[in-house]
């Protein structure tokens, strides 16, 4: 159980990195590039969709410094994806390096290699391109079974049957449940349904994505990327590049900032090509625009829920039909939809009678979707919270006590979360502690402030999981250093979360030394253990336990090492630390000469590599209130408070938990309230720019408090479940809740901008 | 065209195209620090200082600068070191991408007005966007930054 008495464990130590990134250290891609790499420019694509005729590129390869010029001519045929999942991936082989057939207006046409950036570019307005031009399909409600066929090649292949049909414009399909939905509804008192929109908002990460390729001195192709999923970037490049994963490393340095938008090898395989082609190192920096419309940006999604209750309040009955859209290719299309279901409703396990989930997951001409924090759930939970809410306001309820009566608590099983059982949930604690600071009772009334603005509050509960169950691995690689220090090295990615000082956090405390005496290294195909890559909030809870294995294997090589010394079986022997001692004695051996030992005439490995995998997926969970004020003549919304009570089990860093969670409460108001997706005739984002897809500044985003609640799960380490995505779930329901509690009009798209507020027919409040 | 600019104090005199902007021709003299967060004058990374005036170094030609100061973090490295052991003590140092510009900003602001009010640290550094860090741990850094150097003896307006 929970034990108080940690000495690294729940204290929040600074991030090991935090020095160098602070003082602007040379840390990322761009950084370590030498200058004689190649430029990589992409020429994209402004038809949504049409087939390349013709490519003239004589005018262009005469600019001086330009290298050469590449089309779908010149690459390999084997189609693949680049969704960084575990093989075989849900996501289907869709893509080539370079396609004849173009399906979004930015999908890449040429690749062009130049000595610098300008000829790269000079050589981009100079290429001559012949376009079939086809009709698209840009509307992802006509999509299914539409005549227009975004992917009708032949050798279209799903590595999984997911539903999928490619002659149908399908990538996904389902239907799953449990009881008789329609039957437990019939018999409800009251029936909510009604349909909420959520758009392709951006990750807006403030390093694009960007790759360094080179050829190492062993002839190998040496990736240096801005990943979180080094592993799944070695495979796919093998793949799309037809060459051996033994003739390719990939390794990260610093990343600024993923989101989930680098679990995808969204630029990789472009240099990757140069190199192999030219045999010169290659960079390819992706511009800001380059990122806003070819980048790989939430599933824009449409969930109809029906919910059936009693009016007493009682939740009975849910069915949830989501439609996503997964732009022009299926990365992430199949394994995001399922969260908007699977991680909602078990919210509600508390009082379910039956519950059915059905989805559709379709192709169209517009950019590509991918991975981005919450992957799913927050679409999903955008939905259900917002139905629940509106379930309380027609019964007059006060939607807390609502959710009290119907949330899920600790040791309920949860049938829409795959039959698991929440072993570890202080929910219902989340809901009461975030009532009580955030004085819910008064500020959910709506207070007219006489001046043609009104306050009041809204509500939202979230979960997420913690690691894929039966997927992610883990693993992690201790090594005893010569004087007594230890070396850890990881395969996942610290994308700034800081991960590696939380496993340092861990390693520091099983071994019982400080965190400074634990370096840390990642990521790097060549170097670390297998893992799956940071993504799906599985790094804390399955890389996390990977180190505590290693870490129990180390200690007993650690300690037959020291039974050696001291001519005494490992079994009569303790490991204390800084030193091994010889049970029922004096006699001990320092763990510094232990070290300088492991180095002499020594057979005991005094290094491990540990690997865990989870057949569970630990929920965290978390209750947002926020409190906002509302212009009713402009529309305008300014959030005054914004409180959230998460549990994440328990923090293994507390300052970091809450810099997770309030920077996702930050990016969750911002995809409500400003970020907006438009697309020209052409299904091109309009807003390609930071000057026209706002995401908040700190003047956006009124007063942060955020709070924990320790649960304990006992397959966690130290009891820690998760906190990186589910952070990101509550702002939207809650903040559109309180907008129809002081317009009376319920918001069912997002974003919610003034103009639509203002538009909105506001009604007498509530 | 030839410039002849005093960057992080010392001359600095080179031959450049016309039209290079000034955040590259400071990455290409070794100041990786400045970075490139977006192209359009909206995030704020790629703050230096200009006579000690905060600028845009995306948005300014390398022309411009010739003849003036231009100071980058790689030159304030100590001054820079005061405070931001703040910021990392509240782990809101994060990605650190957009860390230089945003501590490039501080040092601006803190010259200009050394004991702040939280609205005017806000204000003034609205203009340096982050995606991570949600911005509250950033202000709680600078205020115990600001509490710890007043409690320090060190007096308003030093």
């Amino acid at each position: 159980m929970e034990n108080k008495d940690y000495k690294s464990i729940n204290h929040s130590v600074r991030k090991k990195d935090s020095m160098q990134l602070l003082l602007g250290k040379p840390n990322y891609v761009d950084d370590i590039t030498p200058k004689d790499a190649l430029v990589v420019k992409l020429l994209r694509s402004p038809h949504p969709n049409a087939i390349v005729q013709e490519v003239n590129k004589t005018a262009a390869l005469k600019v001086p410094g330009v290298v050469d010029i590449y089309t779908w001519e010149d690459v390999p045929t084997n189609r693949f994806a680049i969704a960084g999942q575990t093989y075989p991936e849900p996501s289907p082989y869709d893509r080539l390096i370079l396609d004849r057939h173009v399906r979004f207006s930015g999908d890449p046409v040429a690749i062009i290699a130049a000595e610098t950036e300008k000829a790269a570019l000079k050589a981009m307005r100079l290429i001559k391109v012949k376009y079939e031009i086809l009709e698209p399909v840009l509307d992802f409600h006509t999509a299914k079974d539409n005549k227009i066929l975004v992917h009708p090649e032949e050798d279209w292949f799903p590595p999984c049957p997911v539903g999928g049909d490619n002659h149908h414009n399908l990538v996904a399909s389902e239907v799953n449940g449990q009881g008789d939905v329609d039957t437990v509804m019939a018999d409800c008192d009251i029936v909510i349904d009604h349909t909420y929109h959520t758009k392709a908002f951006q990750q807006a990460m403030m390093e694009t994505f960007r790759t360094y390729t080179t050829m190492d001195r062993y002839g190998r192709l040496h990736v240096i990327s801005s990943t979180q999923i080094v592993f799944h970037v070695r495979r796919i490049l093998s793949r799309a590049l037809g060459i051996p994963k033994s003739r390719i490393r990939v390794e990260k340095p610093r990343i600024g900032g993923g989101f989930g938008a680098k679990q995808t090898a969204v630029c990789e395989v472009y240099p990757a090509f140069v190199t192999l082609k030219t045999g010169r190192p290659a960079k390819l920096i992706y511009t800001r625009e380059e990122c806003q419309i070819a980048g790989s940006p939430r599933h824009e999604m449409e969930v109809r829920v029906r919910m059936g209750a009693d009016k007493d309040g009682r939740i009975r009955a849910l069915d949830l039909y989501t439609l996503s859209n997964t732009g022009a290719y299926g990365e992430h299309g199949p394994t995001t939809v399922g969260l908007s279901g699977h991680k909602s409703i078990p919210l509600y396990s508390g009082s379910l009678e039956a519950y059915k989930f059905s989805y559709d997951v379709v192709y169209t001409n517009l950019q590509p979707a991918g991975a981005y924090r919450g992957y799913g759930a927050t679409q999903g939970i955008f939905a259900l919270e917002s139905a629940v809410n509106e379930l309380a306001e027609r019964l007059g309820m006060d939607p807390t006590r609502l959710r009290d009566q119907n949330m899920v608590k600790e040791g309920m099983t949860m049938p829409a979360y795959y039959g698991e059982t929440a072993n570890a949930c202080a929910l219902d604690k989340c809901m009461e502690r975030c009532r009580e600071i955030f004085h819910w009772d008064e500020k959910y009334p709506v207070r007219d402030m006489g001046n043609g603005k009104v306050r009041c509050a809204g509500v939202a509960m979230a979960m997420q999981g913690s690691g894929i169950s039966n997927i992610d691995t883990g693993s992690a690689t201790i090594k005893l250093s010569d004087d007594g220090t230890y070396n850890l090295i990881i395969g996942v990615a610290d994308m700034g979360t800081g991960c590696d000082t939380i496993l340092a956090q861990m390693v520091a405390e099983y071994m019982d030394c400080d965190v400074d005496d634990v370096a840390v290294f990642g990521a790097d195909t060549d170097v670390s253990p297998y893992d799956s890559g940071s993504y799906a909030s599985s790094t804390t809870y399955i890389t996390g336990k990977a180190v505590e294995k290693a870490c129990a294997e180390l200690k007993k090589n650690i300690c037959a090492i020291a039974a050696d010394m001291m001519e005494c079986d490992p079994q009569d022997v303790i490991f204390e630390g800084s030193q091994v001692r010889r049970i029922d004695s004096e006699q001990s051996v320092s763990l510094s000469d232990i070290s300088y030992k492991a180095q002499v005439c020594n057979t005991h490995a005094a290094e491990v590599t540990a690997t865990h995998a989870s057949p569970v997926s630990p929920p965290p969970y978390m209750v947002g209130m926020v409190e906002i004020e509302l212009d009713k003549l402009t529309g305008q919304v300014t959030i005054l408070d914004y409180k959230a009570v998460v549990d994440c089990g328990i923090p293994i860093n507390p300052a970091l938990a809450r810099i997770q969670a309030e920077g996702g409460i930050v990016q969750g108001i911002g995809m409500t309230l400003m970020e907006n997706v438009n697309y020209d005739s052409n299904g091109r984002p309009i807003e390609s720019s930071f000057m026209q897809y706002k995401i908040p500044t700190r003047l956006e985003m009124g007063q942060l408090q955020v709070e924990f609640e320790h649960s304990y799960e006992p397959t966690g380490p130290f009891g820690a479940k998760s906190i990186g995505e589910i952070v990101i779930n509550t702002p939207a329901p809650a903040i559109a809740h309180a907008i129809y509690r002081a317009t009376g009009v319920w918001q069912r798209e997002l974003p919610i901008t003034p103009e639509k507020i203002a538009m909105s027919g506001i009604t007498e409040q509530p | 065209m030839e410039i002849k600019i005093i960057l992080n104090g010392k001359s600095v005199t080179d031959l450049i195209d016309a039209d290079t902007l000034l955040i590259d021709f400071l990455r290409s003299h070794g100041c990786y620090s400045v970075k490139r967060g977006c192209e359009t004058s909206n995030c704020g990374l790629c703050t230096v200082l200009m006579d000690d005036v905060p600028i845009l170094s995306c948005s300014m030609l390398a022309a411009r600068a010739d003849g003036h100061n231009i100071t980058t973090l790689e030159g304030l490295q100590e001054e820079a070191s005061e405070f931001v052991g703040f910021i990392a003590d509240q782990g809101a140092d994060q990605c650190g991408f957009c860390n230089p510009g945003f501590v490039m900003n501080t040092i601006a602001l803190l010259r200009e007005n050394p004991d702040p009010t939280d609205d005017e640290i806000r204000a003034y550094l609205a203009g340096n966007l982050c995606r991570c860090s949600g911005y509250d741990g950033q202000l709680r850094g600078i205020r115990n930054f600001l509490d710890s150097r007043n409690k320090n003896g060190g007096t308003h307006g030093e």
